[in-house]
């Protein structure tokens, strides 16, 4: 057999053998089995996963009727945003770049969100987001999020009002930096529930916690608290994306409904966030730069496969830039992010993207 | 699965509702009448779109839009939408049509 052409984490091109490419499945989904102690794919998977690899069209795709509903944060600000957010430099409006995502691009469902996403500077602009998302529903048919970051990083010093567990934790004071990381956490919660009730008051479809647990497990703690208040006051339908496959222990000690936070896996994330009260849960498992994306993509869709198999709720794995076994390249090669998604969905048994 | 072009939308929308993927395609097919293959078929589901008047993909007068669409849309799976409901406690009235003498 011919080598087999495919990229590394970071983006660029490599050649495989059959041996080498069928050693990357096989270590990549031992890699997460390892650490999140789930069982490995089984090797009808790996030949599966072998098969979309090797078949070198230059993209992939799941079989007719195993197409899966789409989900995405940001959404039109990767129009008119910048070189950070991906976004191309398109001067449109936030209402225009959604009928654009939805008419032109097909999405299935859509968000409203802030330029910056992250809670604690949008809500500032509270009034504002809330007429953007009053226009959007009025224009579009497809469902309608508000999104934005929980970002808890945002409310320590020197972008924030708390002390900053960074500082304190290399002097010792551990006492101290989970004093801050606490009163951080009900700060963002405060803050996410205000925005979410906002959005539910204009007739918003949803609510996207994007990148959750980005800061940890108290981070993690106010998303879900946040969560279960919203899926008792609102209608929202709640969306809580991850920002990594491990909950961070910056804290360590935090619990929620009888479950340390701190070193929860993807399978075990969902089932707090299903407790909560949420309705969609994304899945992550973080691109490593050094290994190969057929590596990377078994590893994620291990992660996947057992979230979605005790899952109660839709899971929407994430998949795009540097997560999902996406490389992480700020033009993202189609070649691997259709692969990504075809062995998601038809391995990892993902309900969405 | 293709937005407009297809019943992504409508799939999303039982999602929306904790539904995992077969319940959802369920759901909307049997409200459709079609197969979940079916679903994402944007030859079907562009005359039927426009045939419920639900909203579809092209530009097309007189065809139901944005807010128009999805008061048919909870019609047609049954459910509730936010946005829908806020239509009717802001329009004071249920969507009924006024009837002159």
């Amino acid at each position: 057999m011919a080598k087999i052409s495919t990229r590394m984490g970071d983006g660029y091109a490599v050649e495989l053998t059959a041996d080498e490419l069928r050693r990357d499945l096989a270590e990549g989904t031992e890699a997460a089995a390892n650490r999140a102690k789930i069982p490995p794919l089984d090797s009808n998977e790996i030949d599966y996963l072998f098969d979309i690899f090797a078949y070198q069209g230059r993209i992939a795709g799941v079989q007719p009727g195993n197409e899966v509903v789409l989900t995405k944060d940001g959404c039109a600000n990767t129009l008119y945003g910048g070189q950070m957010s991906s976004g191309v430099g398109v001067p449109l409006a936030r209402e225009q770049g959604i009928r654009v995502m939805e008419r032109v691009f097909g999405f299935d469902t859509m968000e409203v969100g802030h330029p910056d996403y992250s809670f604690k500077p949008a809500k500032a602009l509270v009034a504002l987001e809330q007429m953007c998302m009053e226009q959007a529903l009025i224009d579009c048919v497809v469902p309608l999020f508000y999104g934005a970051m929980p970002n808890m990083g945002l409310y320590f010093r020197p972008d924030g009002p708390f002390a900053n567990p960074a500082d304190l934790l290399p002097r010792g004071q551990i006492e101290e930096a989970r004093e801050t990381q606490a009163e951080a956490a009900e700060a963002l919660r405060r803050d996410m529930v205000n925005m979410a009730t906002s959005m539910a008051a204009v007739g918003a479809d949803g609510i996207d916690f994007d990148t959750t647990a980005s800061a940890g497990d108290a981070e993690f703690l106010a998303t879900l608290q946040a969560v279960e208040e919203l899926s008792d006051t609102t209608d929202l339908a709640i969306e809580v994306g991850m920002a990594t496959e491990l909950v961070l222990g910056f804290h360590g000690e935090l619990e929620y409904k009888g479950t340390r936070l701190a070193g929860l896996w993807p399978h075990q994330q969902v089932k707090l966030v299903e407790q909560a009260g949420a309705h969609i849960f994304g899945p992550v498992s973080t691109t490593n730069t050094s290994k190969s994306a057929p590596w990377n993509v078994s590893r994620a869709v291990t992660f996947v496969k057992e979230c979605s198999r005790v899952a109660t709720i839709p899971i929407h794995a994430n998949v795009g830039m540097g997560v999902g076994g996406v490389p992480t390249s700020e033009v993202q090669p189609s070649d691997v992010v259709t692969r990504a998604g075809v062995a998601l969905v038809e391995i990892g048994r993902a309900d969405g993207l | 699965m293709g937005g407009i072009r297809t019943a992504g939308d409508l799939v999303a929308r039982m999602q929306l509702r904790k539904m995992r993927l077969p319940e959802a395609k369920r759901h909307v097919a049997d409200k459709l009448g079609l197969g979940t293959k079916e679903l994402s078929d944007s030859t079907i589901m562009r005359q039927l779109r426009e045939q419920l008047d639900i909203g579809v993909i092209t530009g097309v007068p007189g065809s139901a839009k944005g807010i128009e669409a999805k008061v048919r849309i909870e019609q047609l799976l049954g459910i509730t939408i936010n946005s829908v409901q806020r239509l009717r406690d802001k329009s004071g009235a249920a969507l009924e049509p006024v009837r002159s003498e």
